[in-house]
Formats: structure tokens, sequence, C-alpha cells
């Protein structure tokens, strides 16, 4: 008897809807309800996060205030070649330009732009708008007119300025960044090393992350060690021990070590009063204030991922090395360390990144050596509300966190890190 | 567990009590937003609370919110560019004020709302948007409990390390540390603008401070100064006049030298777009008034600028004035348009200076 087969029949629910359908729709019910609980966190980062730093890498790159201010100026000056002064059009152009912009009160903004490029560009528009706006019958040239104003308006190097400027996107803030600028021709040459400013401050802030990192990790191992071999009882009084000075504000904590540290402070009183030196020793407002102060800033977060790796590592294991014959030592390196890596790195990770971007302390404790690129990125917003060299500068610190991330997703893994 | 049920029953029912209480109490929200002073903040503040803001309160009926910045321009130019314009009157520098009125942040000044230009000293005329409050000055300031004998006279006196050993203190900016170290190198005060205009005079300007280097400790907030004099972590410094007599006021025998200060004129300007033009104006036509000017220079002695305030002040006070005319000998006069040209390259230098 052959034994009939039966056709592969479709798979349905109780209810005769077909298996495959309802567990689509099933599958698609729950992704949108994974979209409804991510989309309130995901509009909030989109609103608050994502778009000013997008707002903010446009700004290193905008150029509107001569496209703004000098519209026919930037027009004009498109056909000149840059081998000579401008002729006669250019200079009725912007005579025009500067005379309204004068009557609008809106010249200041090209000025500042100006000036950017060569100090001193800014009086000069200014001047120059103040008097042609005087000019009452038209003159013969304005080429001559504007030149007998101030002879600079015969000088090939402000001409020049103005070409840069009058494009739509400039690529001025983000060579100033790195030290680099366009000359006459338009080449990209370095600045003169007298102005080469941020390739050192930057070099210096990578600099001093470092040194705060390692820090942070050689006290923060065996204290995070210690927590994690701790009972509960004994090891929650010492957590909020490492936590309670996170809870503090900074700005409270970073003028306590100016407190402790300075010349009359605590430190050096008992330094003098030991004899072990005679003089006070100056702590604060150099190099070594900085790294006590970021040091003690920055430890929670290198503690906390550490603690949370290593309290998941059974301390069987080092009982096994040891009674495999391992003394000590190879067993710590050989079995914890490794083990420990997830949480070494996070940690260095974490407070790599927190202290790149680090501008009160510094600011506060440290002397002008030893102040970070946010330091000069604050310069430029607040003091001379250069809002475009901010951002550039800021362009550069966001690069170098994002390569950051790359280079450690690459040779770690970004999936093995273990923050809390 | 019931128990706790309801004591969490309870506690919500306490929590919506205390917001409805809370929400009603709350002014409702309305256009009319009240006037908002924004100053540097501090004992001068304080001052100027007593000089201005207590008594336009009390004549006006108005409300006046005071509030304090660190000078940064910043704030303004987002709440304009924003279109939500929350301060109405600010005080501010004057190359911060040229800056910003050039960008169009400011109001321009209608000069009859205030008194009319002529009551003021001429050099409280800053630009189209500041009406001129105080003259303030960087001076030297030394610790005479410290220094015993002769003190330092002048900027040159402050270079000489060998007859006053110890640290100085500078103000950690290009603006003045390069006015100073000319006038330390002989330089005539009504010359430095001119010198510091040529490459050859910034450099000049560079390595004098070069030769004090070693010797220096840099302070930006004007607090820090009378601090480090007072624990003797330098031996003299530059400092804000106003600060030092403070100190002095405090019981310090702090000593001010005003050969060759650096003066300015900080100002009142009105935040483009705001609200309260009206009462703005009215503000700071009081607080411009010479009898509330001589209460301010009385509780901290920065410079009036009303003419007739001049005359109004106590005469024990006014030798602590900047604008006395015995401490403006050798003076230099802050130039803040040249500072606003040159003040990004200058500081970047300087920055790059200090840093080697």
């Amino acid at each position: 008897m052959a034994h009939t087969k039966t056709p592969p029949s479709v798979l349905t629910t109780a209810n005769g809807i077909p298996l495959k359908d309802s567990l689509r729709r099933a599958e698609r019910r729950r992704k949108l309800k994974a979209a409804g609980l991510v989309l309130p966190l995901f509009l909030f980062l989109l609103t608050t996060f994502i778009t000013p730093i997008l707002l903010l890498l446009y700004r290193a790159i905008e150029n509107p205030e001569l496209l703004e201010v000098m519209p026919r100026t930037v027009a004009a000056i498109q056909h000149w070649d840059g081998a000579d002064i401008p002729d006669e059009a250019v200079f009725t152009a912007l005579a025009t330009d500067l005379r309204l912009a004068h009557k609008d009160r809106t010249v200041g903004k090209a000025g500042k732009r100006l000036n950017y490029d060569i100090s001193g560009f800014r009086s000069l528009v200014l001047k120059t708008a103040r008097r042609v706006s005087k000019i009452k019958n038209e003159p013969s040239s304005y080429r001559n007119a504007v030149i007998a104003i101030d002879k600079r308006w015969g000088n090939l190097r402000y001409w020049s300025a103005v070409k840069q400027a009058a494009r739509p996107y400039t690529d001025f803030y983000l060579l100033a960044a790195v030290d680099f600028e366009r000359d006459r021709s338009g080449n990209i040459a370095r600045v003169p090393a007298e102005r080469a400013l941020y390739t050192k401050v930057f070099g210096r802030t990578f600099w001093m992350s470092m040194v705060v990192t390692l820090w942070c990790l050689l006290l923060g191992y065996p204290v995070a060690w210690m927590l994690a071999g701790l009972p509960a009882r004994h090891g929650n009084l010492l957590m909020i021990l490492v936590l309670l000075p996170f809870w503090t504000s900074l700005l409270v904590r970073t003028a306590s070590w100016i407190i402790v540290l300075q010349k009359e402070g605590i430190i050096n009183k008992v330094l003098m009063w030991t004899h072990i030196t005679s003089d006070p020793l100056q702590l604060v407002f150099n190099r070594f204030g900085v790294y006590v102060a970021m040091v003690h800033i920055l430890l929670p977060f290198m503690i906390l991922p550490l603690y949370s790796v290593m309290k998941n590592i059974p301390p069987s294991l080092m009982r096994a090395a040891a009674s495999l014959g391992a003394n000590p030592i190879i067993a710590f390196f050989k079995v914890y360390l490794p083990q420990s890596m997830p949480g070494i790195s996070a940690g260095c990770l974490l407070v790599f990144i927190l202290a790149i971007g680090y501008y009160i302390t510094p600011a506060l404790v440290g002397g002008p050596k030893d102040q970070m690129l946010s330091y000069f990125i604050a310069f430029f917003t607040n003091n001379t509300i250069n809002w475009g060299m901010a951002s550039g500068l800021a362009v550069l610190l966001l690069s170098a966190t994002v390569v950051l991330y790359v280079v450690f997703n690459r040779f770690i893994g970004i999936e093995r890190l273990r923050i809390g | 567990m019931k128990l706790f049920r309801i004591s969490m029953f309870k506690f919500a029912l306490v929590v919506i009590a205390v917001g409805l209480i809370g929400g009603i109490g709350l002014p409702q929200y309305s256009d009319a937003r009240d006037l908002t002073v924004v100053s540097w903040g501090g004992a001068y503040q304080e001052a100027q609370r007593k000089a201005y803001f207590e008594p336009f309160m009390k004549k006006t009926g108005k409300k006046v919110l005071d509030e304090s910045y660190n000078g940064e321009m910043a704030k303004i130019r987002a709440m304009v560019e924003a279109k939500n314009v929350t301060w109405d009157v600010v005080q501010v520098e004057s190359p911060e004020l040229i800056n910003a009125c050039e960008q169009g942040l400011l109001e321009i000044i209608d000069w009859s709302r205030v008194g009319g230009k002529e009551s003021f000293i001429p050099t409280a005329i800053m630009g189209e948007c500041g009406v001129g409050t105080i003259v303030w000055a960087h001076v030297i300031a030394y610790d005479a409990d410290r220094i015993k004998g002769e003190g330092p006279k002048n900027w040159a006196d402050f270079w000489n390390v060998k007859k006053w050993p110890g640290k100085r203190a500078l103000r950690k900016n290009a603006k003045p540390s390069l006015e100073i170290a000319l006038l330390a190198d002989g330089v005539p005060a009504s010359d430095v603008y001119k010198v510091l205009s040529s490459e050859a005079g910034v450099q000049r300007a560079f390595k004098k401070l070069d030769e004090l280097k070693p010797h220096l400790q840099w302070w930006e907030a004007g607090a820090q100064p009378p601090q480090w004099l007072a624990s003797g972590d330098v031996v003299m410094t530059s400092a804000y006049n106003g600060r030092i007599s403070a100190a002095i006021k405090e019981g310090r025998n702090f000593k001010i030298v005003w050969t060759g200060q650096n003066y300015a004129v900080d100002s009142w300007v009105i935040v483009k777009g705001s609200s309260n033009l009206d009462l703005a104006y009215e503000f700071i036509k009081f607080a411009s008034q010479p009898e509330n000017q001589a209460v301010s220079a009385a509780a901290v002695p920065y410079g009036p600028t009303n003419v007739k305030a001049v005359a109004a002040v106590d005469p024990k006070i006014a030798p602590d004035l900047p604008t006395y005319p015995a401490n403006l000998v050798g003076s230099v006069a802050t130039d803040a348009d040249w500072w606003v040209d040159h003040i990004e390259e200058l500081s970047e230098r300087f920055n790059v200076w200090a840093a080697q």
C-alpha cells in the first residue's frame, strides 16, 4: 500500500489566518511598539543634540556676511583676476554697497568678517563707509576717490581678503583651526609662527587628557578591585565615598582645590611645618594643579565601569590559577587583568573623552600654558562673538572624538564595553 | 503593604495639591516682562542695587530684576537672533559695546531721552549705542604691610624684580598687558597706541613682557588680585581700582599707584528689540542722575560720568576715583576702537606667547 503524500497545507492559526501573516503582523506590531517607546527620546535628541551639532558644523563653513551686506561688490569681484588693483566697476560697487550699508547700519557685519583676515580691516571699512556717504557729487572715478580715502584700498592684500570673503562657503575657519590660511593667491599655507596656536593647543589637549586618563586608571584600578572584593555592607559604604564627590558641583570641587593648593593653603602649610620645604611650593595655576583637580573630578568615571566589570569576575578563577601553581602576580596578569579589560577600556574611553572637552577646571586652576581647546572655543563664543571660529575649533574637537571612537571600535570593539 | 499604598495615595494628593497651589500662585503669563538690568555682580552690583535699582523701583513703582554676567556678548547675540530678548539694560565694556553695536545687537541711543550728550563727560559717549556710567581703571596695587618702606611708583618699578623681589600678577589678556609693557619700557602714555599699531611696537611690548614672564602669575577674575595680595601669593599686581578700594575699606593696608593707570568706560546699553524700551530709557536716565551716581561712587569708587556728579561726590572719596585730576597724570585712556580692530590677532599672539 502506497502511502499517499498529503499536499503541504498552509499552517494557520486558530481563526484561520495563515500563521506566516499572523506572525508578520505580530512582528510589525512589536516593532511599532518599540519604535513608539524610543521615539520620544529620539525626538528629544534630535532637537537638543543632533540639530544643534549640525547647525554648529554649518557655522564653521558658512560665509554670509559679505553676500548679505555687499552684494554688488561680491558680484563685481567675481571677475577680478587678482593680478592688479580691481577696476572702476568693482570700486563703484564697493562705494554703492558701503553707502547703503552705512545707512542701514549693517556695515559693521562686513567689517567684522573682513577683520578676521586682516586686523584693522574693520575700521578701514567703517571709515570708508562713513566718508563715501559724505560724497555729494558723483566723482569722476570711484577708484581714485576710494583710494584717496585710504591708500590701503590700493593694496592687493585687502582685495584678495574681500574675494575670499565673497564666497558663499568658506574653509577659512576650518583652516584657521589647524593653523593654516589661504595666502594672497588662494593657496593653502601655514600661518606665521607667532600666530600658530591651535595645533599646539590641540596636542596639549590630547596629551593632558592622556595623562589624566592614565592617572585615573592607576589610582582607580586598585580602588575598584578592593570595592569589588568587599562584602556588600562595607562595599556600599565605600562606594558612597566614591560617589560623594560625584554629586558635588564641579565648580565647588575645583574651587576647593584652589584653596587647598594655594601658597598659604593646607598642603603648603603642612609641608613647611614638617620642614620638607622651606618655601611654599607653587602647586596651583600650573599643570600640576590641573592634573590633580581633573584626576579627582574624573576618577568616579573610571572606578564605576571598572567596578561593574570586576564584580562579575568570579573570585574562584584566581583561586583556580593559584591552585594550578601561578603565583599571585602571574595569576593577576594572566587571569584577572584580561578579564577586567572591558572595564579598563570603557573607563579610559569615558575619562579621555570627557577630559578633552574640559573647560572650567583648567580655566580656574591652570596657567596660560595649561588651557585646553575648549578655553579657546569659549573665548571666540563669548568674548569676540566670532562663532565661525568657535565652530571651526569645535569641529576639530568633535572630529577627534569621532576618530577616537572609530579607532576604539575597530581595535577593541564597542560591544565589549561595559559602562554601568 | 496596604499601609504603604495609602501613604502613596496621600503622597500623590499632596503633590497634586502643592502643584495646584503653586500654579495658582505663579504670575499668569503676560507680555509685560519686568525690566531686567544686567551688571557685573559682586560688591559692585550690590552698590548699584542701593544707588539705582531700589530707588528706581520706589520712584516708578515698576519692578526691576537684576542679573549678573561676565561680559559675554554671546547671550545677547543669541537673544537678538532668536528674537526672544529677556535682558533690557546691560552694563558692558567699551570694545564689546562697539562690536555689538556694529553687529546690530543694540539699540541706537536717543540722547535726548537720557538727558542730552552735554550732561556727560566726553569719554562717556561711547559711539551710538552706549551711555557711559562709570570710569574704572587698571592700577598697580601692593600690600604696604609686606612692602615696607619705599613702594613701586610706576610700571617700570613693577618690572624691577631686584628691588622688589617676588611674584607679580597681571590680567591674562592682551588688553592691557601690551599697553602696560610699553609704559614700563618708557613709552609715553600718549604714544602707546601709536607704537602698538606697528609690528615693531607689538614686538617691543612682547619683548618687555618676556623680561617679567618668569615672575608673573595671571589673573582672570577681578576678585583674584586682592585675594592674592592678601594671601601673599604676589607682591604686587595690576587690579581694578574698585576692588582694591573695597579691600582697603575692609581693613587691608593696600596701596594704589595711579601713575600709568589704564582707564576705560563701562556703559549702559539697551538690547535690540527690548520690549521695555521706554522703561529702559527711563532707567538709564535715572542711573545717570548726578545724585544717584554719587551714591554708587561712594560705595565703590569708580568715576561717575555725569558732569554734575563729579561735583556731587563726597570730597573725601574724590581722590580714590580714576577721574580725580591728580590720578590722571600719565594715564592711558584705553582705546576701545583700536582694540576692536586688533583684539583677535593680538589675543592669538598673546596666547601663543603665554603658552611658550
